[in-house]
Order: structure tokens, then C-alpha cells, then sequence
């Protein structure tokens, strides 16, 4: 039986009075080093468009994430959610736009690899791990250090790195099967797996593709609190379903609708918008 | 056929009895491939002495197992199913006869080019009469040609069956272009009648038993530089590439390199087997690297077990030792033998042989 936390919890939305998730003097207190955020924001999407074959995937899409905020995207099948996480990750390029991380780093002439180096973390729609490896060593893997062909060939764990992975596999619950094949793992235990990674890769900012989808009730509930504990410290960008858990989580919605936004304030707002419920509800 | 044999009862026995035994019974082969040079050496009417015929032809099927390995490095850890290796054989092979032609014909040019009445030698003949350049292009000429080939097939991001077309494409050239005179490495008839290697004859049996010693001291090394790859961070770093590259970018990992460095060791090893194989088969031609020869060192792999060490070279000496009784006892039939076993493999024994064996060791 899983820990459930108290549902209480659960229900209110995140308040931050003293806004210290947007970071607001621009000190960049809470940024880790080497990011510029000087001014509070770690992505800056603008004006992106993208086409596939004359069909407009993104059209004028413009979105801000704040340091250490957690962000809720929702929208209904084809509004671009996933293009636009492609966009973000370097696998799509935008036909024009700009896509900044931090102030300085341009993600559209960054490649995958430099821009997961630099702290972009994402966990796709579809659970992936290493299925051949055990979860710790998929662990091993994704965690952060030099990750050089040559590094690679003279790795070796050091105590500090190893009490990490420990640790993270304590969180994601996964301690008792860490030498299993993570082929062997349920869809839920995968998706924790996946999640697990992206915490020991420690990066700033973290896309999550649906990140609840075949979870069970209490794992939802828990990976909500998971999610909370991990804002402030890292900026999050949650794609999601799941009403119920973006309510539970998500001080700040936005909605896309075919490729741009069509709403953006709190669940209530949004969830109260003319607009919002015409395009939900088709009328 | 000692070989193939023990390496059957290797596996089917560590399969049973743990790592221990199956340590155990690697050294009992390692021993018997030790003392076979030896037992060569002894006069012909002893019991226990070894024909040249077989010392050759167990000295060619381990030239055959350390190609089936590093195919295996490639295909069995990275997922690049290469259909090319052939190539890479060849050129450590060419490389080799080179230098055996150079010491055949002394201080003349090697007897193909007087035949063709050239009166000097093409510039990349230069310094082959030294043994140390030659061991140098042994590397080089598989290594180069994998670098360059594997840089912009992998900057490209060419995968699955896109990159073993290519590679068959590749192999299928280099014979073509070898087949020509002009080319300037014996045409069809490639390089043979060697005479010395080192100032020994080629054919006494000192210098064969030294060559299949050499070839085992290079099987071992090989087999121990797969495992330590295996058990490093990097082996794993290839079986995450092979699994789910993607995921593995947006892990921070830069997959060219990983590939680059495997692609590059596999064809280097390649190509020293093939330096080990000429001088001991007295022969290279370009039907080395006919793309048949390249399929068939996929099936060696597949047949025995990618993903494993013992498997590759395990399917490399099933599959030979085959080849070598059917080829005398129904020469038409073999190549249906072959397909036969591929079929087999693909559609019964997904894991090869060794998962076989696995399998019925744990039941």
C-alpha cells in the first residue's frame, strides 16, 4: 500500500503571496548558476510558428514560464502541445519565432543534446526508460555529470553520486526493484522511473508529457506532491489531462487552442472562460 | 572439429553450473587452444600431433570468431547491424599481403605488377616492405574508412536497415573496386604465393604454430576489451542508444561519439583479424569482401547470440565448422544450409543459441 497524503492537501492550489516563484527583484536567487534569468523568466517563447506540410501546428504561439514556477498546459487533442515541447527540447524547428532559455540561450540554434545539457529536462508522452538496464543503472545514466564518450569510459560511481540515486529511488519508490530489468516494470512504476530521471539529471526546467496517464488515484495524488515539492526549486511545464490534477498542482494555467493561446490565468479563471468552455464543449 | 564442440559444452554447462564451471571450462579451451601450436610442432608419426591442415583451418575459424565479436560490439550492444564487416576484414588483410608480397619478390616488384608491366610502384605501396608500416595501415585502412564513413553516416542520423543497406553498398564497392587491375592490388586474383614473413617461411611449421598463437593471444584480448566495455558505464550508455536514442539525447548524451568510437574499434578489429588470416590461409582476394561473406558474419552473430560475448563466438564456430563438413560432404547444398539456419534462428531462437542454452539451464 502506497502512502496517501492527506487530501486536503491535495485540493488547494499552490499560493505563493510573496511571489518568490517568479522571482520578481530579478535577482536570480533561485536559478542555479550559469543561467542568466536576470529577469525572472527561464522560457521565452515568442511569435513561433511551425507547419507540417501546410498544416499550421503552432501559429503566433507566445508563452512566458517564470523561474521556479509550475505551469499547467492544457488544451484539447491538436492544439499544439507537443510540437510546442518539441520546439522547446530542439527536435522541431520553428519556421520563425524566438525561443529563448534564460536570457541568453537560444534554443532554436541549440541541437537536443546541448539543450538538455543545459537544463532542459523532458519526460515524453509515452513512458521511455532504458528497457535492457536495471533501474538503478537507468538512473545512473540520466544522472548529471560529464557525459563525454571518453568520461563514459572511465566512470565510476563515487559515494556522493550512488547516496543520490539511493535517495531518488527512496522518492519515486522504486527502492525494492532497483536491479530489475525496467522492461519488467508496470506502466505506473515506468512512468515513476522516468520521473526519477529527470531528478537526478537536476535540470531547471522540466517538461512532463502527461506524466499521470495510467496512474492509479493514490499515484496520482502522489506524484501531485512530488510535483509541488519540485516547484520553486526547478521550473516545471506540465502537459496534462487530468483536470483533477492540474487542479491539485497548477498555480498558473494556460490553455492552447490550434496552436496558440487561447487562455491563461488560474483554473478558475480559465475554467470560466467564454472562450475556453466553447472550445471544450464544441458549442 | 575440437573447437566448436568444446565451446558447445562450454556454454550448455555454464548454463548449468554457474559462473565458476563455465570459468573453468573457458580456461580448458583457452588450454587446448594453447597446447595446438604446440602439438603442431611435434613430428608428423606422433599421436598427438596436429596436421597443418587442421591448425589452418581452426586458426581461420578463430580469425572468423574475433570478426563475429566485433560485429557483435557494433550490432549486439550499439544496434548498428553492419553488413559490411567483410571490408574491414579485407583491408587488414590487403594491408598484411602487402607487406608479404613486398618480402616474396625481394627487391623487384611484386610479380602481379611485372605481369602488368609496371615499372614502379603506386604510391600507397610506399614503406610496405617494413612490417611496422604495414601493422600501422592494418589499423589505419579499416579505421579511416570507418571514421569517415561512420562521421557523416551518423551526422546524417542514417539508422536500422538505411545504415546496413549502406554498409552492404559499401563493401559491394570496395570489391568492385578491387576486382580492377588498374587499382593495383592484383585484380581478381588478389595476393598469394607468399614466401617469408619476418625472414621465416610462411609455410614451416614454427611460423604457423607462432601465427595461431598469435590469433588466440588477439581472440583473448578481444573477448576481455568486449567485457570490460560491456561492464563499463559506456557499454551501458550503448545498449540505452540501442534501446531508445532519443530518450538518451534528452539525457545529455551525444549519440555520434558513442557510435563513432564502437563503429571505429569494431572495423579496427576487423581488420587485425584479417592480418592474421592471410598469412595463414596463404590468400586475399576481393571475394573477401563480397556482401555474401558480410551477411554470413551477421548470421554467426545472430546464430549464436548477440548481446552476449561467448554467443558471437560461439555462432562463428558452429556455422564454419559446418560450412567446412558440409562443403566436403554436399558442396551445392550449403548455401541452403545457411538460409535454412537463419530462418531457424529468426523465427525459434530470437537470443541465438546461448539463449537456448540459458533457458534450459534455468529450467
Amino acid at each position: 500500500m502506497r502512502a496517501t497524503p492527506a487530501p486536503e492537501i491535495m485540493l488547494e492550489p499552490a499560493y505563493d503571496p510573496a511571489g518568490r516563484g517568479r522571482d520578481p527583484i530579478g535577482t536570480s536567487t533561485l536559478a542555479h548558476k550559469g543561467l542568466n534569468v536576470r529577469h525572472g523568466t527561464i522560457l521565452t517563447l515568442e511569435d513561433i510558428n511551425v507547419s507540417f506540410d501546410g498544416f499550421k501546428a503552432l501559429t503566433n504561439l507566445t508563452l512566458y514560464i517564470g523561474v521556479g514556477e509550475l505551469r499547467c498546459i492544457i488544451g484539447p487533442n491538436g492544439a499544439g502541445k507537443t510540437t510546442m515541447m518539441d520546439v522547446i527540447t530542439g527536435k522541431t524547428r520553428p519556421d520563425n519565432g524566438v525561443a529563448y532559455f534564460g536570457e541568453t540561450l537560444d534554443l532554436t540554434k541549440m541541437s537536443e543534446v546541448q539543450i538538455a545539457q543545459s537544463g532542459i529536462g523532458r519526460k515524453f508522452q509515452k513512458p521511455t526508460v532504458f528497457e535492457a538496464l536495471s533501474v538503478f543503472e537507468n538512473l545512473e545514466l540520466a544522472q548529471k555529470t560529464n557525459k563525454s564518450v571518453w568520461a563514459s569510459l572511465r566512470a565510476k560511481l563515487t559515494g556522493e553520486q550512488r547516496d543520490r540515486i539511493d535517495e531518488v529511488l527512496q522518492t519515486i519508490k522504486l527502492d525494492s526493484s532497483r536491479s530489475r530489468p525496467a522492461g519488467l516494470l508496470s506502466h505506473g512504476q515506468k512512468q515513476f522511473l522516468e520521473i526519477g530521471m529527470l531528478l537526478v539529471q537536476d535540470p531547471q526546467l522540466l517538461l512532463l508529457d502527461e506524466p499521470v496517464a495510467g496512474m492509479t488515484d493514490a499515484e496520482t495524488e502522489f506524484t501531485a506532491e512530488l510535483f509541488k515539492s519540485l516547484a520553486r526549486k526547478h521550473s516545471l511545464m506540465v502537459v496534462e489531462h487530468d483536470m483533477g490534477f492540474v487542479g491539485s498542482i497548477a498555480d498558473h494555467v494556460t490553455v492552447l487552442h490550434q496552436g496558440s493561446v487561447l487562455a491563461e490565468g488560474s483554473l478558475e479563471q480559465v475554467q470560466n472562460d467564454e472562450r475556453v468552455i466553447e472550445v471544450y464543449l464544441g458549442r | 572439429m575440437t573447437m566448436p564442440l568444446n565451446q558447445t559444452l562450454l556454454a550448455r554447462a555454464s548454463a548449468k553450473l554457474g559462473p565458476q564451471a563455465s570459468m573453468a571450462i573457458g580456461l580448458l579451451v583457452l588450454a587446448v587452444l594453447l597446447a595446438m601450436p604446440l602439438l603442431h610442432l611435434l613430428p608428423a608419426d606422433n599421436a598427438l600431433h596436429v596436421s597443418a591442415y587442421t591448425l589452418t583451418l581452426v586458426g581461420k575459424i578463430l580469425c572468423y570468431c574475433i570478426v563475429a565479436l566485433a560485429l557483435d560490439l557494433a550490432w549486439g550492444y550499439a544496434g548498428l547491424l553492419s553488413l559490411g564487416h567483410g571490408l574491414f576484414f579485407a583491408l587488414g588483410g590487403y594491408a598484411m599481403g602487402m607487406y608479404l608480397m613486398r618480402e616474396a619478390a625481394g627487391d623487384g616488384l611484386p610479380a602481379f605488377m611485372s605481369f602488368l608491366a609496371w615499372t614502379e610502384l603506386p604510391w600507397y605501396w610506399y614503406g610496405t616492405d617494413s612490417f611496422l608500416w604495414a601493422m600501422c595501415l592494418v589499423v589505419l585502412a579499416p579505421g579511416l574508412l570507418a571514421l569517415v564513413f561512420g562521421f557523416f553516416a551518423f551526422r546524417s542520423r542514417i539508422k536500422g536497415v538505411y545504415f546496413s543497406i549502406m554498409t552492404q553498398a559499401l563493401t559491394f564497392a570496395g570489391m568492385l573496386l578491387f576486382f580492377r587491375n588498374e587499382t593495383g592490388f592484383g585484380g581478381n586474383n588478389g595476393f598469394t604465393n607468399f614466401r617469408t614473413i619476418l625472414g621465416f617461411d610462411i609455410t614451416a611449421a614454427h611460423t604457423r604454430a607462432t601465427l595461431f598463437f598469435a590469433t588466440v593471444v588477439l581472440l583473448v584480448a578481444s573477448l576481455y576489451l568486449g567485457w570490460r566495455l560491456a561492464r563499463s558505464k559506456f557499454g551501458r550508455v550503448l545498449t540505452a542508444l540501442r534501446d531508445a536514442e532519443n530518450r538518451l539525447m534528452f539525457c545529455g548524451y551525444d549519440p555520434r561519439g558513442y557510435k563513432l568510437f564502437i563503429w571505429v574499434l569494431s572495423a579496427v578489429l576487423c581488420g587485425l583479424a584479417g592480418a592474421l588470416y592471410v598469412p595463414q590461409v596463404g590468400i586475399i582476394n576481393p571475394s573477401e569482401m563480397s556482401p555474401t561473406n558480410s551477411i554470413e558474419a551477421a548470421v554467426w552473430v545472430a546464430l549464436g547470440g548477440r548481446g552476449t560475448l561467448i554467443g558471437p563466438l560461439l555462432g562463428a564456430g558452429l556455422v564454419n565448422g559446418m560450412k567446412s563438413w558440409f562443403t566436403v560432404a554436399f558442396p551445392e547444398y550449403w548455401l541452403f544450409a545457411l538460409g535454412f539456419l537463419f530462418i531457424v534462428v529468426t523465427l525459434f531462437l530470437p537470443k541465438g543459441v546461448i539463449g537456448l542454452l540459458r533457458k534450459k539451464g534455468e529450467q
